[in-house]
């Protein structure tokens, strides 16, 4: 606006420079031809030294308002004749020096216009002419121009700013407007808002059409993505609901088995007591030998049952990992040990500072099993010796429990973790052969590896970690 | 006298029962005992109604073994039941069960009983069980004042 304003203001400047100027020359132009039409009709007078011929001459010039005075000179400077606007009034002494030229001279000095006409006859300089004009025109052009200049400044103003509240309504709103709803929808994550169309079919009109288009895009992507996640929501809600009705299960069916299951055996064990203890004296000792066997068998079918409640049961405990002192734990289940057995010549060396994140109930479950494993299968041992360490190569390291007691078959150590497996003869060793998956099961859950070397009489080394 | 004082054993389970019997008599213990076959009939016992309206429910037994898989109502929730009534609260209450499964301690417990015991296969450790058993509650503890009402 104020440059366009100040544009315009410089093209009127300019334009009003250049007019006035040739404005200025067609004058002195003008004045140069009036001039020469009085010298020519004064030669004569000139010539026959008739000045009143010559002042009739001059007073012809009353048609030129703008001339306010004009004289003739003799080629020696004197005043020939004289004219005035103003009649009467004399001009003769207001006359300047004429300067002797051969051509046409003129000047401006203080607002007039003044001409000086060379008259030439034969070639003979005969006198001047010498006509003052006064402005007046030029200053009227000027306030005409200046009129005209202030009216298209103002009409071009109007219309510029007719044209941008114009160009404010149509364009600029709307886009301000779009910038609005672009804002509240990534505000909001409001995909279902839209630009309002103008109406115009103008280009904010096709802008707000391609953002309405892409927010629908947007929308029905921003659809099919909820829906997905909304499903994969549902299908974990039913997986989740799925495994908590199978652990429920299997946890109902635990505890039915711990219930159910032990009890036909205390029957059958404490009836097998009470005929030993009420008719012992008339059973053969083959008969006491039969009820010893089934008692050994109950009890031994308690023991599996109790070890596969502790499998199931840590397959479905919850891991609560924190900072466990290995060391320590395996201190205190070495001394359950030799307290239950406390004629054993054995040796223990457990490193120090042996520090796991683990469950510490479970990962004393562990221990109890490989160290107590370990104790029993050194039985025949005539120096029986447990180490407990940590084993720790290139960056990586296991825990290890070593023994040099009855060792195994190498060929059959993956099957040593598989439930009921046993490589050994309950008479030879006793046990359910539930330990060592039930430990595998633990050590998966914490997300570690379990493995074993050895060899028959050479003892055994089980590594894990966690 | 305090030794006239019953023994109520709620077991549904008859091999038990006769068991438990047993491993009672073995260890000397001569007090009567009460046998409830269902949760039911244990609360009828100590709030003297239906079958056992009219009894003298002033007389509490000595102490109750309580079985918690039972018909009718369960040993959780005779144990939650005796527990809320004024005249028994005070009530020693042993669990005896087989299972030793975590939830039924914590909610045994949890519901106030005295002692949770499980109930061996191996019956020599059960007649151990019961010999301590006898011991305790019927010699040593000094059971709640009698309420007079």
């Amino acid at each position: 606006m104020l440059v366009s304003g100040a544009a315009l203001l410089i093209a009127c400047a300019a334009f009003v420079a250049y007019d006035l100027v040739s404005f200025r020359e067609s004058m002195a132009h003008n004045l140069a031809i009036e001039a020469q039409i009085v010298g020519s009709n004064s030669v004569s007078a000139l010539l026959f030294n008739d000045p009143r011929s010559a002042e009739n001459t001059l007073s012809a010039l009353q048609a030129a308002p703008n001339i306010i005075s004009a004289a003739i000179y003799t080629p020696d400077g004197a005043t020939f004749a004289a004219y005035s606007r103003n009649a009467g009034a004399k001009t003769a002494k207001n006359l300047p020096s004429i300067p002797p030229r051969q051509e046409d001279t003129y000047w401006f000095k203080s607002g007039r216009l003044e001409l000086a006409h060379p008259i030439v006859f034969r070639g003979k300089r005969t006198g001047t002419v010498y006509i003052l004009s006064d402005l007046r025109e030029m200053t009227q052009r000027l306030k005409r121009y200046a009129g005209i200049a202030a009216i298209v400044l103002l009409a071009s103003l109007l219309a510029a700013l007719l044209v941008a509240s114009i160009f404010q309504r149509a364009v600029a709103e709307p886009i301000v407007r779009l910038a609005e709803t672009a804002r509240i929808v990534s505000r909001d994550k409001n995909y279902a808002l839209r630009g309002t169309p103008t109406g115009n079919r103008d280009e904010p009109d096709i802008l707000i059409g391609a953002f309405n288009e892409m927010l629908e895009q947007i929308q029905e992507r921003d659809g099919a993505l909820r829906k997905a996640h909304d499903e994969l929501e549902q299908r974990v809600h039913e997986r989740t609901a799925q495994l908590a009705a199978t652990n429920k299960e299997l946890e109902a069916f635990s505890y039915s088995v711990s219930h159910d299951l032990r009890a036909p055996l205390r029957s059958i064990d404490g009836f097998s007591l009470a005929l030993l203890e009420d008719y012992g004296d008339r059973l053969a000792a083959e008969g006491k030998d039969h009820l010893q066997r089934i008692r050994a068998a109950t009890q031994r079918m308690g023991m599996l049952i109790d070890d596969l409640l502790n499998l199931s049961r840590m397959t479905r405990a919850e891991i609560r990992k924190e900072a466990v002192n290995l060391s320590a734990l395996a201190q205190s289940v070495v001394a359950g040990l030799r307290e239950a057995q406390p004629n054993r010549q054995i040796e223990f060396r457990i490193e120090d500072r042996l520090e796991a994140s683990a469950d510490p109930r479970l990962v004393q479950v562990v221990l109890e099993n490989l160290l107590g494993n370990a104790f029993k299968f050194t039985s025949k041992c005539t120096s029986a010796c447990v180490e407990f360490g940590k084993l720790r190569n290139n960056g990586s390291s296991a825990y290890f429990v070593r023994d040099n007691g009855a060792g195994f078959d190498s060929a059959y150590a993956t099957r040593l973790f598989g439930a009921f497996q046993r490589l050994h003869t309950a008479s030879e060793f006793p046990g359910t052969g539930i330990g060592l998956a039930t430990v595998q099961r633990i050590v998966h859950r914490h997300g570690g590896e379990i493995w074993a070397e050895g060899a028959v009489e050479k003892g055994a080394t089980f590594y894990f970690t966690l | 006298m305090e030794g006239t004082k019953v023994i109520l054993l709620v077991e549904d389970n008859p091999d038990d029962e006769a068991l438990t019997l047993r491993a009672l008599n073995k260890n000397n213990i001569k007090n009567d005992v009460v046998v409830a076959r269902d949760g039911a009939e244990a609360l009828e016992y100590l709030f003297g109604t239906g079958k056992y309206a009219g009894r003298d429910t002033a007389l509490l037994p000595q102490v109750v073994l309580l079985d918690l898989k039972l018909p009718k109502i369960e040993g959780l929730e005779v144990l939650r039941r005796v527990r809320a009534d004024e005249r028994t609260k005070l009530l020693p209450v042993v669990i005896l069960t087989s299972s030793n499964e975590d939830q039924d301690r914590i909610t045994g417990y949890g519901l106030g009983a005295n002692s949770y015991v499980r109930k061996p296969v191996d019956f020599s450790q059960f007649l151990e069980a019961a010999r301590q058993l006898g011991l305790y509650w019927l010699v040593l503890n000094e059971g709640p004042p009698v309420r007079r009402s």
